[in-house]
């Protein structure tokens, strides 16, 4: 059988980093996120990264990280708030963006994912988002042509996995992981937990192995909160 | 005087109906999650994949991995469902999302909304609003009547990067609504705060709209 765990993410990103690659990353705002492997990425030196990410995390964490030691190039997201050192490096002109709706965003990486080269949407007809984009007409209404997307690299988080690279999502931290685990030629999955073969009920994985070629257990789980909301009422 | 910002939510919370799927953006609409009625049983919808929110959680139970698209800590319903984002998109794309609140920068009388980016300031992007009003069958805005600088937000054409065009239904603001019963027709004035005058509005306002209040 295929040795689908690796001991660290050190070991698992060897060989596939390189300058200029594309990578595909997991989460939504700093729930979900590759922690283990991000900081991993920043040892190997990578640079000039095209990262897929819905979002750019903040200046200390997630992709924050990489941002700030100048490793991602350009950024394809939906929402880069929250990330002074994003701003300072984006206005600089040393940092470019490719601003795509979120679920368009989901959608790219989802057809990418399952070879599919493009498809239509209505999201973005009429807005800065349709420049330069093909548009057709299906019954009386304007659709956008978007474009699939494929990575070099996809990186994602899940709460458990098998040797087989089958993976289980917690709650909301699923969100953009199941997308960025198809787009990649090879994807990297870091868990909280790994478990025995069989330990997973086949019914209800969420992420079947042939989409994870590695896997590691997660050494940061940190799971920092953006926004603490909490009621003080009795519930 | 003007509505309260709790009072411009209730305004849109009256516009739920049973059994509605509906998202609520970040900001002023999230309050309408305060406002809904008894008897009125809607389950609300997130775009990073949860639907079925619940109130924010008790101290003792935050979990980072339960969160809103306005990345707060919330909690579970015993209805509550997950989904990936892409399912959570088709979800609104596809139509099956009856309502969605959202805030805005700028309204034009044909319904395009900007609520995004302004030219010259620092860009965070759509998010998922692009998806939200390109795909959810009605769109209520909650905003001031007017910016900061007294300029009106209720527009002939909107000055700033749009949204989405031919897409907001209802207009609710801390002076007046102003809905439309579908997409080819005008805007109407149909209720003003208290002590608000439909002069006042007029002058507030650059859109041409028809006045159901005066007539």
């Amino acid at each position: 059988m295929v040795q689908k765990i690796y001991p660290d993410a050190a070991r698992a990103l060897e060989g596939l980093t390189f300058d200029g690659m594309t990578l595909a990353a997991g989460g939504f705002g700093l729930c979900g996120i590759p922690e283990t492997l991000i900081a991993a990425l920043v040892e190997t030196g990578a640079r000039d990264i095209t990262a897929i990410s819905n979002n750019a995390g903040v200046d200390d964490f997630g992709l924050g990280k990489l941002l700030r030691t100048r490793q991602i190039r350009k950024m394809i997201s939906s929402y880069v708030g929250e990330n002074k050192e994003f701003e300072r490096q984006y206005l600089a002109g040393e940092l470019e963006i490719e601003f795509c709706p979120q679920g368009t965003l989901a959608e790219r990486m989802r057809a990418g994912g399952a070879g599919i080269a493009g498809f239509y949407t209505r999201t973005g007809v009429g807005t800065m988002i349709a420049e330069g984009k093909e548009t057709k007409v299906f019954d009386g209404e304007t659709y956008l042509l978007e474009t699939g997307l494929v990575a070099d690299v996809a990186i994602v988080k899940a709460w458990k996995g098998d040797p087989f690279g089958n993976l289980v999502f917690r709650k909301s931290a699923r969100n953009f992981n199941p997308m960025a685990a198809t787009c990649g030629r090879v994807t990297i999955a870091e868990v909280e937990e790994i478990v025995e073969a069989g330990a997973l009920e086949p019914d209800q994985i969420h992420c079947p192995g042939v989409f994870v070629q590695r896997l590691i257990l997660a050494t940061s789980n940190e799971k920092r909160i953006e926004q603490r909301t909490v009621t003080k009422e009795p519930g | 005087m003007p509505w309260t910002r709790d009072e411009m939510a209730a305004l849109a919370a009256r516009e739920l109906r049973d059994g509605f799927y509906v998202n609520l953006g970040i900001g002023i609409p999230t309050l309408v999650a305060n406002h809904i009625a008894p008897g009125v049983d809607v389950t609300l919808q997130s775009e990073n994949g949860m639907l079925g929110l619940g109130p924010f959680p008790r101290e003792d139970r935050v979990d980072a991995d339960i969160i809103n698209a306005g990345k707060q800590t919330i909690s579970e319903l015993d209805r509550t469902s997950y989904v990936s984002s892409a399912d959570s998109f088709g979800m609104i794309r596809g139509g099956h999302i009856q309502l969605s609140v959202l805030g805005a920068m700028e309204v034009a009388q044909t319904g395009d909304l900007a609520n995004w980016m302004v030219p010259g300031k620092m860009v965070k992007g759509p998010g998922g609003a692009m998806d939200l009003v390109a795909g959810v069958r009605r769109i209520i805005v909650l905003m001031d009547h007017v910016d900061k600088a007294g300029t009106p937000k209720f527009r002939k054409t909107c000055t700033l990067p749009l949204t989405g065009t031919n897409v907001v239904d209802m207009i609710i603001t801390n002076l007046a609504v102003f809905q439309r019963p579908d997409r080819q027709s005008p805007f109407a004035l149909t209720a003003l705060a208290p002590g608000i005058t439909a002069d006042e509005v007029r002058q507030k306002t650059e859109a041409h709209y028809l006045d159901e209040v005066s007539r």
